[in-house]
């Protein structure tokens, strides 16, 4: 389908730096897209272990009924602090990563159209996680009133760090934006001649609707995080009834920015599986307009749903129902996703190699996750299931089974062109099958335990759902162990392996695979031709 | 047949990006102590912040020095102008996005929650158990908790602002023509008055918040008209400040003689920055002083 003209590996731009620094200078001072995929992909990888972690304690603490390892305080701000670090440390950067690293070398353009920003976005992350982790080591802790910060839990119940908390939200947002506006004005400026909007792979799609929706919908948070501090520190009372304010208004606030963000977390997913599926089935991807056209109404009916969050506080019926059929609507382009992958692997010469295990995975676990959430947007039903560990259970399969195995499926298989190694293939293999099993182990036991009523968030509980928290504490630390091998794994492919070609995949398509692996340092210094 | 490609110039690495982070960090960092210290009366984030603020002053400096540079001897193909417009309209997005937020914070606060305070929809209850004597008006000139103050009118300090900031909006304009005609020293009356102009916007704002603390009554703290009213105009305020000195820059630059009429990125995304806060403006004026 593509071709290139023959590279020309000559470096005819900026020679005058070709003795650039090395060591830490090199990673501090690049405005490589390469270097700085690289940084947010550890990042992303250091935070995933840290928030993993966290939730270990949480796991070890829900192990028995009762109080036993840490005080509720401590257990409130741990489930508040992996949550913010999973998605804002872990999830997106993540998915950035895979953005600088794969987007120029996709769409034929020499590094990202704003290299100097490109730094800047990634460097301020973990200046801003330092500082969220930092609240943690203050008098009064760190936050605890969860990830999505409720007033009056973060206004008139916080402890004093909620300042350090709302500023490191503030760097986080500059920091998705200026990714966000590195990624659309890549993909709208820098495509090679020939590459059309209706050529571009799903993953650059994806992620340029995603963009769109972190530009929309980051300065809102920072908007929320801004009334939030001035409510706490300065007297104001946006969210206080005594002032004319209201605590409802935050969750408002809050959900036109949050639900978005849950398509911010799943759309580069859907273009990785997009890309993957077709790779190892040997076939080219069914229905791709219509995968475009879905993703574009996914994201504009998310800016519709936001307070299906909300079905409890009291809204009017009117409200309750247009937001229960938006909510429902959503899963029409969802379901053309899923089809078109299915459709894609009908009758394809399918082989199974670790990123095509993980795809596969996440369309069956992604769609449990999508049929829960629409158990969750009957408004009647969420009355039951609101604030159980039911809620629980659908976004850890939304996002775990989901963002993250689609991030892991990314990274095998596009880790022979990042590397230049071959992963060990056996390794890769034990890595899926202890997750795949160990991780239904740890959620899906949650949806009976929300159901029966446990609530989420809390450090003790009744004792009839011991035997199940039981069983699901150690899915919990057998899925934190797989991700070890995981580790051990992408060392190793760094360190050495089996040369790889420039396209190991034979399925695959797009023009990353007509670079040399590992790609070289700048990826396209003349655009290739797309015919 | 060979097409001809222009040559899309990637910077070499560069300090300023990861000594603005430090910036960004030290502001962050000193601002979240310095705001916590308020209640306890210790001190040392103040520092911090200033100290950041300073970091980011020489990095935004430097940077924009060697943006310049570059710019100046050549070094930017169409292609990169192109990104740089695209840019900074996305950031101008984010912008509208984040005034977005308090704006939807005033809706919500003027049609439902105060309303509801007072009992509409099915919220008899709420009004009756609550506080039965708050009367749900706008402006909430008293509070359900019985804080007193008064509105601010439209008419006299308000209006005159309006005129002026849309007025500098046209001086802007005029600018521009003259940047596209090649006219060097009209851009610079006409820059030079824009600048004037926005100066006078910030003095009268400042004069207006002394009128709303001092005699009116009306403080951050006066139940969530004031609330609305003081962090909309507040953060307009801040942008107007932002994009006045925006304005200085391009005035020094247009006195060493930078921009052409055909490569003028900067001076654009002045301007459009310009044009944009006087837009955030008359949605200000609507609807928080006249309606």
């Amino acid at each position: 389908m593509m071709s290139t003209t023959t590279q020309d590996q000559s470096i005819t731009h900026d020679d005058h730096h070709h003795d650039a620094p090395k060591g830490i200078m090199r990673w501090l001072l690049t405005t490589n897209h390469k270097d700085i995929g690289t940084l947010y992909l550890w990042f992303s990888f250091i935070m995933f272990l840290t928030g993993g972690a966290m939730a270990m304690v949480i796991r070890a603490e829900l192990f028995q009924p009762g109080l036993q390892l840490v005080e509720p305080n401590f257990f409130n701000q741990m489930t508040t602090v992996h949550g913010l670090i999973m998605v804002f440390g872990a999830v997106m950067p993540a998915f950035t990563g895979l953005a600088n690293w794969l987007i120029p070398m996709m769409i034929g353009a020499p590094d990202m159209a704003l290299p100097r920003m490109n730094n800047w976005s990634f460097w301020i992350l973990p200046f801003a996680f330092t500082i969220l982790l930092s609240s943690l080591f203050m008098e009064g802790g760190g936050p605890n009133f969860g990830w999505t910060f409720y007033a009056p839990l973060s206004t008139t119940y916080s402890p004093d760090s909620t300042a350090l908390f709302v500023f490191s939200i503030h760097i986080m947002g500059i920091s998705s934006i200026m990714g966000a506006i590195n990624v659309i004005v890549t993909i709208v400026n820098l495509r090679a001649p020939g590459m059309t909007w209706m050529k571009l792979p799903m993953f650059v799609w994806t992620w340029l609707i995603t963009a769109f929706l972190l530009i929309a919908v980051m300065p809102v948070l920072a908007g929320a995080v801004t009334m939030v501090l001035t409510d706490k520190f300065f007297g104001t009372s946006f969210f206080e009834a005594a002032g004319g304010g209201d605590p409802v208004m935050f969750q408002h606030i809050f959900w036109f920015f949050g639900h978005p963000e849950v398509y911010i977390m799943i759309l580069p997913s859907f273009g990785i599986i997009s890309a993957i599926v077709p790779a190892f089935s040997r076939k080219p991807l069914f229905g791709y307009s219509s995968m475009v056209y879905a993703t574009a109404s996914i994201a504009i009916l998310s800016f519709l749903v936001w307070a299906h969050h909300m079905f409890t506080t009291g809204m009017p019926v009117f409200a309750e129902l247009f937001f229960m059929y938006c909510t429902m609507l959503i899963s029409v382009p969802t379901g053309v996703k899923v089809f078109n992958w299915v459709a894609t692997m009908w009758r394809g010469s399918l082989s199974f190699e670790t990123p095509m295990l993980f795809a596969v995975a996440f369309i069956v676990l992604f769609t449990i996750g999508g049929f829960s959430g629409l158990m969750l947007a009957i408004t009647p039903a969420d009355f039951q299931y609101h604030d159980t560990y039911f809620v629980v259970a659908h976004f850890h399969y939304v996002l775990v089974t989901g963002a993250i195995f689609s991030i892991m499926a990314a990274a095998y298989y596009w880790l022979p062109k990042w590397t230049g190694h071959m992963y060990n293939e056996r390794l890769g293999q034990w890595h899926f099958w202890c997750s795949v099993i160990s991780v239904n182990v740890l959620f899906f036991p949650m949806h009976f335990l929300g159901l029966a009523g446990m609530p989420r968030r809390i450090p003790d509980y009744s004792i009839q759902f011991a035997d199940v928290n039981q069983i699901v504490s150690i899915g919990g630390f057998a899925f934190g162990l797989s991700q070890l091998i995981f580790l051990v794994l992408v060392i190793k492919c760094i360190r050495g392996g089996e040369k790889a070609p420039a396209k190991p995949w034979e399925g695959s398509e797009g023009l990353e695979w007509t670079l040399p692996s590992p790609a070289p340092y700048h990826s396209f210094t003349t655009p290739p031709e797309v015919k | 047949m060979t097409i001809k490609h222009e040559n899309y110039y990637v910077p070499a690495q560069s300090v300023w990006p990861i000594i603005g982070a430090i910036g960004l960090f030290l502001i962050a960092f000193g601002a979240g102590h310095f705001v916590h210290q308020l209640k306890s009366g210790a001190s040392g984030g103040g520092y911090i912040l200033l100290a950041g603020i300073a970091v980011i002053v020489f990095m935004l400096v430097g940077w924009f020095r060697t943006v310049i540079n570059e710019s100046m001897t050549g070094l930017y193909s169409h292609q990169m102008d192109r990104s740089f417009r695209q840019g900074m309209s996305w950031f101008i997005f984010s912008e509208i996005m984040f005034f977005g937020a308090f704006f939807g914070a005033l809706f919500y606060a003027r049609m439902v929650a105060v309303p509801w305070l007072g009992g509409a929809s099915n919220n008899a209850m709420t009004h009756e158990v609550l506080w039965p004597h708050f009367e749900a008006v706008w402006p909430l000139l008293t509070t359900p908790d019985g804080t007193k103050t008064e509105a601010m009118p439209w008419s006299g300090l308000p209006l005159i602002n309006t005129i002026v900031l849309l007025t500098s909006s046209v001086t802007l304009h005029f600018a521009q023509v003259s940047l596209e005609k090649g006219k060097r020293s009209a851009i610079k009356l006409w820059l030079g008055i824009t600048i004037l102009l926005g100066m006078s916007f910030l003095a009268l704002q400042v004069q207006e918040y002394m009128h709303a603390y001092h005699e009116m009554g009306l403080t951050l703290t006066s139940g969530v008209y004031g609330n609305t009213f003081f962090l909309l105009t507040g953060f307009h305020g801040m942008h107007v400040t932002l994009g006045t000195l925006f304005l200085l820059v391009l005035f020094f630059r247009v006195l060493k003689g930078h921009f052409s009429a055909d490569k003028h990125f900067a001076f654009q995304a002045g301007s459009w920055y310009w044009h944009f806060v006087d837009v955030v403006w008359l949605c200000l004026f609507m609807f928080v002083y006249v309606l």
